[in-house]
């Protein structure tokens, strides 16, 4: 297919797409040594934010922490654009709380940028990614529009909302991959060429207005919080200058516009065919769905310090944009609102996750992978969580190693991939705090505890970093011992005390650690009760170590029932299925477990067990066939087939 | 690298299990003596935690196999339950490779299911249909000859257990289950609304509301668990132990229920000295009948023994009928006796009623007035006035009976009723599930925590109706709330 004069260059690893999931793929593979080329369209729009100017939430600030807590980019770079933040769920609990920041989003782009030009190995290339060269199933390089041919040995896709992408707005509609880019035109015949199934998804995003021509005081002020946050657990959070943001409602005039104007829309012309997400109803949705509810809340948002634009939260629509225009002018606050950037929706190829492995990889095209929006998914954080591990399996790839996947237990984002790769999506995936099971041990505080071991494993922590998250665990395990041991007692003046916070005397001597179990005291309140040298010890806890022992004491019986549900399942877990496994030759399988394990081909047998349709029973059956298996394919060591299967897997 | 799917496995595998799981190993109902078998990493632990060895003896951690005699004790009251051999097979020379711990229990299906329960509570897990077997196989204990046979054992013996728990769940019990683990979604996906949608427009949760609908479900989770003893006693039968002092008529009443001259009568107060145990069946429910020595002090040796059996009767039966004479007046010893009684799975029966004057109401209540025996039993008890004799009141008598096995629903056999240990464990725990969300959501425990035992609950519901968790919540709770900006 190529032409001898091409030009040829040749890497280790290329990375296609320079949004959220592709700027973390190629900075992890670079960072693990991998000479790495990352294609972008334009070099001017690296891990542009399209939609909402902000990075975190409930379930994504996790996946956030967690990317950072791996030698992610993602949370060191909001840490330093930043223009407001706050700790949202603080009336619940510690497992539910997160971070969310407004990002000034040129800053957001132009630090990005700066970390991918000071990363040895790493070279930016502008251009479109045209053909994939795939032969005997495996990646071999890819051709450029242009003509150039790059070489390497793994390609991660993160296209985005590129892949033959149409932007509409009203009746109007034209190829584009966001409003003011080139769409990615020839990339999807080449896909489909390589055996892959590609299918549509949809988006949209609000208006952005004037910020000098709101109306303040008709709207709730929200500022950020005082207290210094951070996302990353690298750096120690300072003070800032924040700017506040501002919160209306839509009143039923608002709500009348929309419906008079609703036959206008794409939704309902059918100018869009791709499902899109359910939590980011357009406001034409909310007014379908939700006739009864008397009006939504908007959250006007500064985009950035050097720009007086304010995005919409609560208004995304594809209406018209003389319908627009009437949506804004009929809210409080908004009434003469210049709209500067239309509202508009993208329709976009995507790839089936199912047909990936948990790696991330391809299960029709070795060496290759994908990640972010192209998966399914939408976000920044689930697409910088995606590419950074794509970015990590393609250069282990690249060096013939096993692979790294992360467990639903120990990771959002393995209950992330695991989702997508084992159910599939059919509407674009974005992370809840609810799909983790095993939340209370998946919380954003613990993340580098979690997960910087595995970083460091990687090359992707430093020892340094990895000494510090040490120290503080030990620090911990200490405080845990002197809580156990020491006591507090139940004389008089504790009486008192423990009266005054509304909890009763204690009946005899108690260990401290039992009576910081009861959720009226907090370690502060421990200290008081001790005295002498024990006050003195507890008085000098880091806070670092005293939040972490309020959350263990808090959750300790439900941490300790989730710990055991672990154990219980971690060894169908982590038994891999070889990927030439025959289902349709196993005895005792139902049907319908035959075809959908046939087709989807999970890697482990828990995944298999997460498979819609196939029942315990199943499961049992798969078990003893995969031993007979492992026995037959290694004699005779008995047991050591695990050891055998997974080779046979990996290499 | 460190860092793969098989990081933390043990290489080699020879431990299997990572937790431990307990079954009655024989056949229920058969035999006298009933063997509990544990096995995985805490076998010993669980089962030294409710064993206690005669004379000082102990579990020696350095044999591989011992055989210790004592009983089986209630780990918390320290009472004991019954007595038992246990016998300890160390990894991996059992059939499992595994610790194995068997205790062999001689108070029959009773004592095996009392001794099951408490090993539950101390930490085993209920085993699966041929889960021991399986065990064995993946521990290498099995060969390789023999693997093909055992793939097919565990194959049918899965899908036989599946088939039977389709069979029972395709009917109005799938339905009504399915119904309180939607009721739960809704409130699980109030909850979680709020938790991860929180900074948008959504209400802060309503603790009441939710309590009040938490209060609902676990009312008819409660009604299904009921049915439970039903369920065990058309699988099991019903053991129902007639107790009371000498000569109050209780042999006769065995005899009137059975329709048939089975145990000795006589004036001779002290007639029966052992035990005597007749099956009959009452509205399709197998009943164990065991008639008993009367309950008194003092008396011969062999009496003394036969007193002793009547109180062991009485502590294993899922059922008592305590009889009382009506034509003799009330004594101290009849109040103990019924004081000692749980109401909830005894009658009193008031005998010899053809003696009395009055009407059967009357009766009744002289009945009622001696079973709360000059205030000493608890109030509500259920009261039954008959006459061994003449047959008078063996009707109503039956009806009682029938009301305690159905947990005091209409009995009507087409309902559904919580057959299968595993039903009843996962109903159990989805009771006690919905219980500590309770607490939780009355006490301001936070939305987590709350989350955290509806899921509980929910997930063992949806185990035994084969739906999955997640993807019905988050349905659900864009069904439910305007989310999402
Ligand atoms: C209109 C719109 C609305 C959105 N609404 C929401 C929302 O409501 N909620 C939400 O969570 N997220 C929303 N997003 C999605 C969010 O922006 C993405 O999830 C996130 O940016 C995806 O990151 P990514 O890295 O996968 O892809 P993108 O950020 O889309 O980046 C794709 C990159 O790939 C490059 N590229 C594509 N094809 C080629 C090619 N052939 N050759 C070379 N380079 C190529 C592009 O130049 C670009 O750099 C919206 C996005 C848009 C455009
Ligand atoms: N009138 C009358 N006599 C009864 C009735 N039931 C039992 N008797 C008589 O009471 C006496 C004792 O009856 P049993 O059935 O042997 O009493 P028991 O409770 O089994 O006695 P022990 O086995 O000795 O403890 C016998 O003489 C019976 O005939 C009854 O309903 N009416
Ligand atoms: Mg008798």
């Amino acid at each position: 297919m190529r032409a001898k004069t091409q030009q040829e260059w040749t890497y280790d690893v290329i990375v296609v797409g320079g949004g959220h999931a592709g700027c973390e793929a190629a900075l992890a593979s670079a960072r693990m040594g991998c000479r790495t080329a990352m294609v972008a369209l334009h070099l001017d729009n690296i891990a542009l934010m399209p939609c909402n100017p902000a990075i975190g939430g409930v379930g994504k600030g996790q996946l956030t922490r967690e990317v950072d807590a791996l030698g992610g980019e993602q949370g060191r770079n909001a840490d330093r654009a930043f223009i407001q933040i706050r700790m949202l769920n603080t009336s619940k609990g510690p497992a539910v709380q997160a971070l969310r920041a407004q990002a000034d989003k040129r800053l957001y782009e132009d630090w990005m940028k700066v970390a991918m030009s000071r990363t040895p190995g790493l070279e930016l290339v502008q251009g479109e990614a045209a053909t994939l060269d795939v032969s005997r199933e495996t990646i071999n390089g890819v051709t450029l529009a242009d003509g150039r041919y790059l070489r390497c040995r793994s390609l991660v896709l993160a296209t985005g909302t590129f892949l033959r992408a149409k932007v509409v707005i009203g009746d109007r509609s034209y190829a584009a991959g966001r409003v003011g880019e080139l769409p990615a035109q020839h990339l999807s015949a080449s896909l489909l060429a390589a055996g892959l199934e590609v299918e549509r998804f949809q988006s949209a995003t609000p208006p952005r207005i004037d910020g000098a021509t709101i109306d303040p005081g008709r709207m709730v002020l929200q500022q950020g919080d005082t207290v210094p946050w951070s996302f990353s657990h690298w750096q120690t959070p300072s003070p800032r200058r924040q700017l506040p943001c501002y919160l209306t409602y839509t009143t039923a005039a608002t709500h009348e516009v929309v419906s008079k104007h609703l036959h206008l829309s794409p939704l309902k012309s059918g100018s869009v065919s791709g499902k899109g997400p359910r939590y980011c109803p357009s406001i034409d949705r909310k007014v379908i769905n939700f006739p009864d509810k008397q009006r939504h809340p908007v959250f006007v948002e500064p985009e950035g310090i050097t720009t007086r634009e304010m995005y919409l939260q609560g208004l995304t629509t594809s209406l018209p944009v003389f319908v627009q225009e009437m949506i804004i002018h009929a809210t409080p606050g908004l009434e003469r609102a210049r709209l500067v950037r239309p509202g508009y929706a993208v329709e976009y190829d995507y790839l089936p996750p199912q047909q990936l492995t948990l790696s991330l990889q391809s299960k029709a095209v070795s060496g290759l992978f994908s990640a972010g929006q192209i998966n399914g998914t939408s976000g920044y954080e689930e697409a910088a969580a995606q590419g950074l591990m794509a970015g990590i399996n393609a250069a282990l790839h690249a060096r013939n190693e096993p692979p790294f996947v992360l467990r639903r237990d120990q990771a959002y984002i393995g209950v992330l991939i695991d989702d997508l790769v084992t159910e599939g999506v059919d509407e674009p995936y974005r992370m809840f705090t609810s799909r983790a099971e095993y939340r209370l041990l998946l919380r954003h505080d613990n993340a580098a505890e979690r997960l910087s071991s595995l970083g460091h494993a990687l090359g992707l922590i430093s020892d340094e970093q990895l000494a510090t998250v040490e120290e503080k665990q030990r620090k911990v395990a200490e405080y845990t011992e002197l809580l156990e041991s020491m006591m507090v007692r139940s004389g008089q003046v504790n009486a008192e005390v423990l009266e005054a916070l509304g909890t009763p005397p204690l009946g005899g001597s108690q260990p401290a650690a039992r009576v910081l179990r009861r959720p009226q005291i907090s370690f502060a309140n421990l200290v008081e009760l001790v005295s002498g040298a024990d006050r003195d010890r507890l008085a000098s806890a880091p806070p670092e170590v005293i939040e972490q022992l309020e959350i263990q004491a808090r959750y300790d019986g439900y941490i300790r029932r989730q710990m055991a549900e672990i154990r219980r399942h971690r060894a169908t877990e982590t038994l891999l299925i070889p990927a030439d496994f025959d289902y349709r030759s196993v005895e005792g399988l139902t049907f319908e477990a035959k075809d959908k394990l046939a087709r989807i081909r999970p890697d482990t047998l828990g995944q298999a067990s997460r498979v819609s349709g196939v029942s315990p029973a199943d499961i049992s059956v798969l078990l003893i066939h995969l031993h007979r298996l492992l026995r037959t394919r290694e004699e005779p060591a008995p047991g050591s087939g695990d050891q055998a299967l997974r080779q046979a897997q990996c290499t | 690298m460190a860092a793969h799917l098989d990081r933390d496995v043990t290489p080699g595998g020879c431990s299997w299990g990572e937790d431990t799981i307990v079954a009655i190993s024989t056949a229920m109902g058969a035999g006298a003596i009933g063997i509990v078998r544990l096995s995985g990493p805490d076998a010993v632990a669980i089962a030294e935690s409710v064993f206690l060895a005669a004379r000082g003896t102990s579990v020696k951690p350095d044999e591989t196999y011992s055989l210790l005699y004592g009983h089986a004790i209630d780990p918390e009251s320290r009472e004991p339950v019954d007595e038992v051999l246990l016998a300890v097979m160390r990894r991996p020379r059992s059939y499992t490779r595994e610790d194995v711990v068997e205790m062999h229990c001689h108070g029959g299906v009773a004592a095996q299911r009392a001794v099951l329960r408490l090993m539950l509570r101390s930490g085993a897990r209920l085993a699966e249909p041929g889960e021991f077997t399986r065990r064995a196989f993946l521990n290498g204990r099995i060969d390789l000859t023999q693997a093909e046979s055992v793939a097919a054992i565990v194959a049918a013996k899965s899908s036989g257990a599946l088939r039977a728990s389709v069979r029972q769940l395709d009917g109005s019990l799938s339905e009504r289950l399915r119904m309180m683990r939607r009721d739960l979604l809704g409130l699980l996906a109030q909850i979680e609304a709020t938790v991860d949608f929180s900074d948008e427009d959504v209400d802060e949760l309503d603790r009441l509301a939710l309590a009040k609908g938490l209060a609902e479900v676990q009312a008819e989770v409660l009604k299904l668990l009921r049915t439970a003893f039903l369920g065990r006693a058309l699988e099991q039968g019903v053991r129902t132990a007639i107790i009371g002092k000498p000569n109050v008529g209780k042999s006769s009443l065995l005899n009137a229920l059975l329709m048939r001259e089975r145990a000795i009568v006589s004036d001779v107060p002290g007639t029966t000295r052992d035990t005597v145990e007749e099956l009959l069946e009452i509205g399709g429910v197998p009943i164990h009948l065991v008639d008993t020595a009367g309950i008194r002090s003092g008396g011969d040796h062999v009496e003394r023994l036969g007193v002793a059996r009547s109180v062991k009767a009485m502590e294993q039966a899922d059922l008592v009928l305590a009889v009382i004479d009506l034509s003799t007046a009330w004594d101290e010893a009849e109040g103990r006796l019924l004081g000692d009684l749980d109401p909830a799975r005894s009658i009193v029966v008031g005998n010899k009623c053809d003696l009395m004057q009055g009407d059967r109401e009357s009766l009744t209540e002289r009945v009622r007035a001696r079973a709360s025996g000059g205030g000493a039993g608890p109030p509500g008890r259920r009261v039954c006035a008959v006459s061994a004799l003449t047959g008078a009141g063996l009707d109503e008598l039956r009806s009682q009976i029938q009301q305690v096995i159905t947990g005091g629903e209409d009995f009507q056999l087409e309902e559904p009723v919580l057959a299968g240990e595993r039903h009843r464990v996962l109903v159990g725990e989805a009771h006690e599930s919905i219980g500590a969300a309770l607490d939780g959501a009355y006490q301001g425990a936070g939305e987590e925590l709350v989350s955290e035992d509806i899921r509980a609950a929910a997930s063992a519901l949806g185990r035994l109706t084969g739906e999955d968790l997640t993807p019905d919540l988050i349905d659900e709770i864009f069904s439910r709330f305007c989310v999402g900006k």
